[in-house]
């Protein structure tokens, strides 16, 4: 096979593998989306913050002289959901909750606000130079010929596949089984009718900011381990991306977000493998204003109708 | 001891003592290749502790606190004016005052630092901008986040002029504006259509674009590098410089037969920033009492009812859009004149939320409002030195604060009305009176 086939196959790895984690993160925009109608623009530095608990959990257990992988990984994992989830309901209770009945545009600031106000938290808490960390898993398996270009899939990529993959099956499983799936997905399709229901509906946006800002640490555990750099600015673009992704996907639906991840991710590696990956962001807003004009609705999402 | 509520106040000490943790509590330090922890200084652990202890008192007397605030919050000057006074106002006062406010801003910097004057022509640029976006934000009701990309679009069109084609500054602001104004209707032609906060989105995409745009066009941009020794205005021909850099020009200081100071330069500067503003405001009150100025409050009102009485939403949205656009060109490019370098750092998306911030501290549609702010949060940051680190917190954090208890802004929108009184009192309905200019 011709080598330029397996650069192809190449970049279509590390689009799915960063679309795969873009996925987690729209999770998040599109179901606070879904439920009260507002972009949580703040949910990229909930990203950002569970990439820094996770370095620091890291680097925490290898001080301790602890070298076993997966227990490192796991207890990264666990932490920085833990504390990532806390973020995500404090968030809403301090800055969105107040703003649950005004204007859509003022919840919205008040986010762009608690936005800027993390970025820069930790930027004083940490400092804003770049923190690097040697990758802890390497190698990976080839293919292709031995000589030319060959494609490769490391086995942090295979990581980020699996657990993306056990993290929106088990999504998918609370949200259509359980019972406080049940009263989110009734939320989603009626607020006020829900609450009248007896359903405490502070509750279930508050578990929907929890569960977002949970995926969100996935991701950034998985995303800071396979780049290794991390600093305070890189939620912004994420968290951009994602929106992206779950407008793409159409908002409000959750397989969308993993479709549209998916596509963003995909699109964004060929753009850097292909052309130059200086534009891949320029693409990526390119996508995101095309969808937004031609199917405003995205790919699977459900037409809005306007009522006086 | 019902006021006392000791269950949230334990409850939230310990969210705040999880959430400040490992974030606060350590410290991540690169050690050879790898990482290392180390526990925060005891500053930031005296912090955390005082922080916690602050947020559990606050939530074991949040009752009472409620209810001083509420209170406080009642005393708080509310817009209550009578309108019929309102409008008895008289005018020659009003027009007085303005003059005279005009004639005292345009002496002071004969009699002040040259620092001071440079802050205050830095101030005047963000007032401009915080006018500008405060049509489309405040009175059209559009959240546009991109808008440093118009303020970019008029910077890097008065370099490029200028390097290429050799323009002067004075038709550079002409068309810096309209290069602005025109990238306004082009980008706002297909994404007015969107809702209030797709169309957020989608505008900071584009900031974000032309930004990308500008750092990636090396050939043309300078890239990163941006670009330097743009020339600085000059008064009808004449340059503040020592020597003229053009043949055949004469300096301001020889022509007029005095000292050269460098002093002359940063005032004319200072007085031309003034002249915009003056002029901005003049056009924007001006718009605001045309039919077009009317239908951008309409519409941010009431989109469906405005598309009922027959105006065309799209047409109303670009116009605001594009006019806004226009007044970040001029900003652009009067910054661009002043700092005599540019690059595509000065016009990241922190810029438009400082804009933003502007806007939404005066007050969203409050032109007072949005003056004054644009003057505390440029000054401010600099009397307070040692803040200047936590100048960006504070942004966010006012802006959440600002959303939270007073949507509406420190000054809010005056809008003349008249309150019928009906037989009941709780029945008060407001009626509007017939167009009353609005103005400063």
């Amino acid at each position: 096979m011709p080598e330029s086939f397996f650069y192809f196959i190449q970049q279509l790895l590390n689009g799915l593998t960063v679309g795969s984690t873009y996925a987690l993160i729209a999770i998040g925009y599109t179901m606070v989306y879904g439920i009260i109608g507002m972009i949580n623009f703040a949910h990229g530095e909930i990203y950002m913050i569970g990439s820094y608990i996770a370095f620091a959990v890291l680097a925490a257990l290898a001080m301790m002289g602890i070298d076993s992988v997966s227990l490192m990984l796991i207890s990264a994992f666990v932490i920085s959901i833990i504390i990532t989830s806390t973020y995500g309901f404090a968030v809403e209770r301090v800055a969105y909750r107040p703003l649950r009945n005004s204007n859509r545009l003022i919840a919205l600031i008040s986010a762009i606000g608690m936005s800027i106000f993390l970025q820069n938290y930790v930027r004083l808490a940490q400092g804003s130079r770049d923190i690097a960390m040697p990758s802890m898993i390497s190698g990976g398996w080839t293919f292709g010929p031995e000589d030319g270009f060959h494609a490769t899939v490391s086995y942090m990529q295979l990581i980020i596949f699996v657990v993306t993959f056990i993290s929106m099956t088990a999504l998918t499983l609370f949200i259509s089984k359980s019972k406080m799936g049940r009263a989110c997905r009734a939320c989603a399709e009626d607020l006020g009718m829900t609450g009248l229901l007896g359903i405490n509906t502070h509750q279930i946006i508050s578990m929907t900011f929890v569960i977002g800002a949970a995926l969100a640490a996935v991701a950034g555990v998985l995303l800071g381990m396979y780049y290794g750099v991390i600093n305070p600015y890189i939620g912004f673009m994420a968290g951009l991306k994602a929106f992206t992704a779950a407008v793409l996907g159409g908002i409000g639906s959750i397989p969308g977000a993993v479709l549209g991840g998916l596509i963003l991710g995909i699109t964004e590696a060929f753009t850097a493998g292909y052309f130059s990956s200086e534009y891949k962001d320029v693409v990526a807003f390119s996508l995101l204003v095309l969808i937004l004009l031609f199917r405003p609705t995205g790919i699977l999402g459900k037409p809005e109708v306007e009522k006086v | 001891m019902k006021s006392l509520r000791f269950t949230p106040a334990i409850l939230s000490t310990v969210v705040l003592l999880v959430l400040t943790s490992l974030m606060l509590g350590i410290r991540l330090e690169p050690s050879g290749i790898g990482l290392k922890v180390t526990v925060a200084d005891a500053s930031s652990l005296y912090w955390i502790a005082a922080g916690a202890v602050a947020v559990f008192f606050f939530q074991l007397f949040r009752a009472p606190i409620d209810q001083g605030l509420s209170g406080v919050k009642q005393r708080l000057p509310s817009v209550k004016t009578d309108p019929l006074k309102q409008l008895a106002d008289k005018k020659s006062v009003k027009t007085t005052l303005v003059c005279f406010a005009v004639a005292g801003l345009m002496i002071w910097p004969f009699f002040v630092s040259r620092g001071a004057v440079d802050l205050a022509t830095l101030a005047l640029i963000y007032v401009m901008l915080g006018l500008g976006l405060n049509i489309v934000v405040g009175l059209a009701g559009l959240l546009d986040l991109g808008y440093v990309g118009f303020y970019a679009v008029g910077a890097y069109s008065y370099a490029l002029l200028n390097q290429y084609l050799g323009l002067d500054f004075w038709s550079s602001l002409v068309l810096g504006g309209i290069l602005a104004a025109f990238f306004g209707f082009v980008l706002g032609f297909p994404v007015l259509r969107l809702r209030g906060d797709y169309l957020a989105i989608v505008t900071l995409g584009f900031g974000e674009i032309i930004r990308i745009l500008l750092n990636n066009w090396t050939s043309l941009t300078g890239g990163p590098n941006g670009i330097s020794q743009i020339p600085k205005p000059t008064l009808f021909g004449l340059e503040f410089g020592r020597r003229a850099k053009e043949e055949g020009n004469v300096p301001f200081h020889e022509y007029f037969g005095i000292d050269y100071s460098s002093t002359y330069k940063v005032i004319f500067l200072y007085i031309l920033a003034v002249l915009l503003v003056i002029a901005t405001l003049f056009v924007i009150n001006r718009l605001l009492r045309m039919p077009i100025g009317r239908a951008w409050e309409a519409l941010r009102e009431d989109d469906i009812a405005c598309r009922s009485l027959g105006l065309n939403p799209t047409a109303i949205k670009l116009s605001a859009f594009t006019i806004g656009a226009a007044f970040a060109g001029f900003a652009g490019t009067f910054f661009a004149a002043r700092q005599g370098f540019i690059s595509p750092e000065s016009f990241t998306f922190i810029e438009s939320a400082i804009i933003l911030a502007i806007v939404v501290l005066g007050g969203m549609g409050s032109q007072v409002g949005v003056i004054l702010a644009a003057v505390i949060m440029t000054v401010l940051p600099e009397f307070a030195r040692e803040f200047q680190e936590y100048r960006m917190l504070m942004f966010g954090l006012m802006m959440v604060c600002m959303m939270v208890w007073r949507p509406e802004g420190l000054m809010p929108m005056k809008r003349p009305h008249i309150k019928i009184k009906s037989g009941k009192s709780e029945n008060e309905s407001s009626v509007k009176t017939a167009p009353v200019a609005e103005s400063l």
